[in-house]
């Protein structure tokens, strides 16, 4: 049990960083700009193909450092001379446009990499079991993931709380009409959040492309995830964003050790349903760990129901 | 300084302003007159390229309609907003640092500058801006905008909701303003500062400009007065 709890505790972790590197951009982005993203999630796709591409020519290190410059450089690219554009057409083009962008980047790496998962390894140097607690492994790579995280986060936090262009960032957050009024050049403050974003998310697929799996369906079963963090966290909070990715991350991974089923659960309340018919019973006997899919889409609804600003919302309407 | 002709703007379909023509000569206090919602505030925006303006606006005989905010503000336009539009999560001296266009200043209105006219700012750098009073926030969106250094500055409603002390202030600062060689556009409400500070008067009403003239001139036309400015 300690075993468990310890090494869920991990995972969350990991996990949840890995979120917080997708959640952070997406949320500065939206913050700013007012665009929810549909196509965030690709970066992180394009972030891990084009690591592996990179390293099979000079390796993974380089990768590590030019493949989220690439992203971040398609992302400036999109926000440049597509997004820009349609920014005056209103939020539901915009809206539709990344949906666009998401699925061109799908068929694009299908095109190019095809459909059955490419072999991005873990590095060498880094495939080896660091300290096993219990019966349990922990791998150097896992330890690696943490350090790169934590150290992104750290830079993230600097250049938000104490440069200039994070000041106005923050400011751009609650009011970009009057920083603009004050002479900063707020439409190329939004690109480069946005190339910033995309370089983050994929910064999260190099590292978590070999650690997960690089395949043309990554961003797709990520995505959604990335959103819920988002709105759970409350729209262009970082604070909050990253708040909820450890939160979501710990509620899928617990999730996963409980082989308890919902009638286990109604009999700890003393109630037993009795004859109900088949198919009930069939439903009761579904286990807490097959919901792990469902609940952060559960917890999102709820959210929006109860708290629609999110945890540490700031946008003042 | 400052020249609009046949100024438009429009909020969706609704036509706000109706063909605007004012003129801001080089450090003059230019008041704009009128009740609420005849387009005193739109003016000041479509100057700033905050609303999209149709007709011309020539800046230092250049013409700016059409650019984007930040471009106007480079040019030297400073922007007072009404209600005041500080960042309410960000501190007194943030607010103020985010006036100033570059890291490096250059111009007259320095930080210091700022906090010798206003101790009051210089006590509470640290504080954030939504938990100051009204008037030293209307002081810090006014010191802000100084620190963009601009030739030409647009104030709209500054005195709105402010105790008699504070109106006091703000208009001594508005003459000191225009004294160092700024520029003034004033919107206000309240007739007696603008007539005692202003050099000429527009008078706003549906959209257009109704008179225009000195403050002797405005005093002299009673029927001004009571037709668009009267409720």
């Amino acid at each position: 049990m300690l075993e468990f709890i310890l090494f869920s505790c991990i995972n969350s972790i990991i996990y949840g960083l890995l979120l917080f590197m997708l959640s952070s951009g997406l949320t500065l982005i939206f913050g700013l700009m007012n665009v929810l993203n549909f196509a965030h999630a690709s970066f992180f796709m394009l972030g891990a193909y084009f690591a592996f591409q990179i390293s099979t020519y000079i390796g993974f290190w380089p990768a590590l450092f030019l493949a989220p410059m690439f992203v971040g450089l398609v992302g400036i690219f999109i926000e440049r001379y597509g997004l820009r554009s349609v920014h005056k057409h209103g939020h539901v083009a915009e809206l539709l446009f990344t949906f666009g962008v998401f699925y061109l980047i799908d068929e694009v790496v299908v095109l190019i990499w095809g459909r059955n998962p490419v072999a991005y390894k873990v590095p060498e140097g880094l495939d080896f079991t660091l300290l096993t607690i219990m019966n349990t492994n922990f791998s150097a790579y896992r330890a690696f993931m943490i350090l790169i995280s934590l150290g992104m986060f750290a830079v993230l936090f600097f250049v938000i709380t104490r440069t200039r262009i994070g000041l106005i960032i923050q400011a751009s957050l609650t009011n970009p009409d009057m920083v603009g009024a004050l002479g900063h050049n707020v439409p190329s403050v939004f690109m480069y959040v946005f190339g910033g974003g995309a370089a983050l998310a994929g910064l999260a697929g190099v590292i978590g492309g070999n650690y997960l799996i690089t395949e043309p369906a990554m961003a797709q079963n990520l995505g959604p995830i990335v959103f819920v963090v988002v709105v759970v966290g409350g729209m262009g909070s970082l604070t909050g964003a990253f708040v909820a990715s450890l939160l979501i991350a710990t509620l899928q991974t617990f999730a996963v050790g409980f082989e308890v089923s919902i009638s286990d659960l109604l009999a700890v309340w003393g109630i037993y349903p009795g004859e109900i018919g088949s198919f009930f019973e069939d439903i009761l006997r579904i286990q807490i760990s097959h919901t792990r899919g469902m609940l952060p889409y559960l917890f999102m609804i709820l959210m929006l129901i109860f708290k629609p600003k999110g945890l540490m919302g700031t946008r003042e309407e | 300084m400052l020249e609009v002709s046949d100024l438009n703007a429009y909020y969706g379909r609704s036509h706000i302003l109706q063909g605007v023509n004012l003129k801001v000569r080089q450090g003059e206090i230019v008041s704009l007159l009128g009740r609420n919602g005849v387009g005193r505030s739109t003016t000041c925006k479509a100057i700033m390229g905050l609303v999209h303006p149709y007709g011309s606006i020539r800046f230092k005989n250049q013409e700016i309609a059409g650019l984007k905010p930040h471009a106007i503000a480079r040019l030297g336009i400073g922007y007072v907003p009404e209600n005041r539009e500080i960042f309410p999560r960000l501190t007194v001296l943030q607010n103020l640092e985010l006036g100033q266009k570059e890291k490096r200043q250059t111009g007259p209105w320095t930080i210091d500058e700022v906090f010798k006219l206003f101790p009051r700012l210089g006590e509470r750098t640290h504080v954030l801006g939504g938990f100051i009073s009204g008037g030293e926030q209307q002081m810090l969106t006014m010191c802000r905008t100084l620190l963009g250094n601009p030739d030409f500055i647009m104030i709209d409603e500054p005195t709105e909701g402010l105790a008699p002390r504070m109106v006091e202030q703000v208009s001594r600062l508005i003459q000191q303003i225009a004294e160092s060689g700024i520029s003034v556009l004033l919107v206000e409400q309240k007739l007696t500062i603008a007539i005692a500070i202003s050099h000429r008067l527009y008078v706003m009403g549906h959209g257009r400009i109704v008179f225009q003239g000195t403050t002797a001139e405005f005093e002299a036309h009673e029927s001004v007065r009571k037709e668009w400015l009267e409720i």
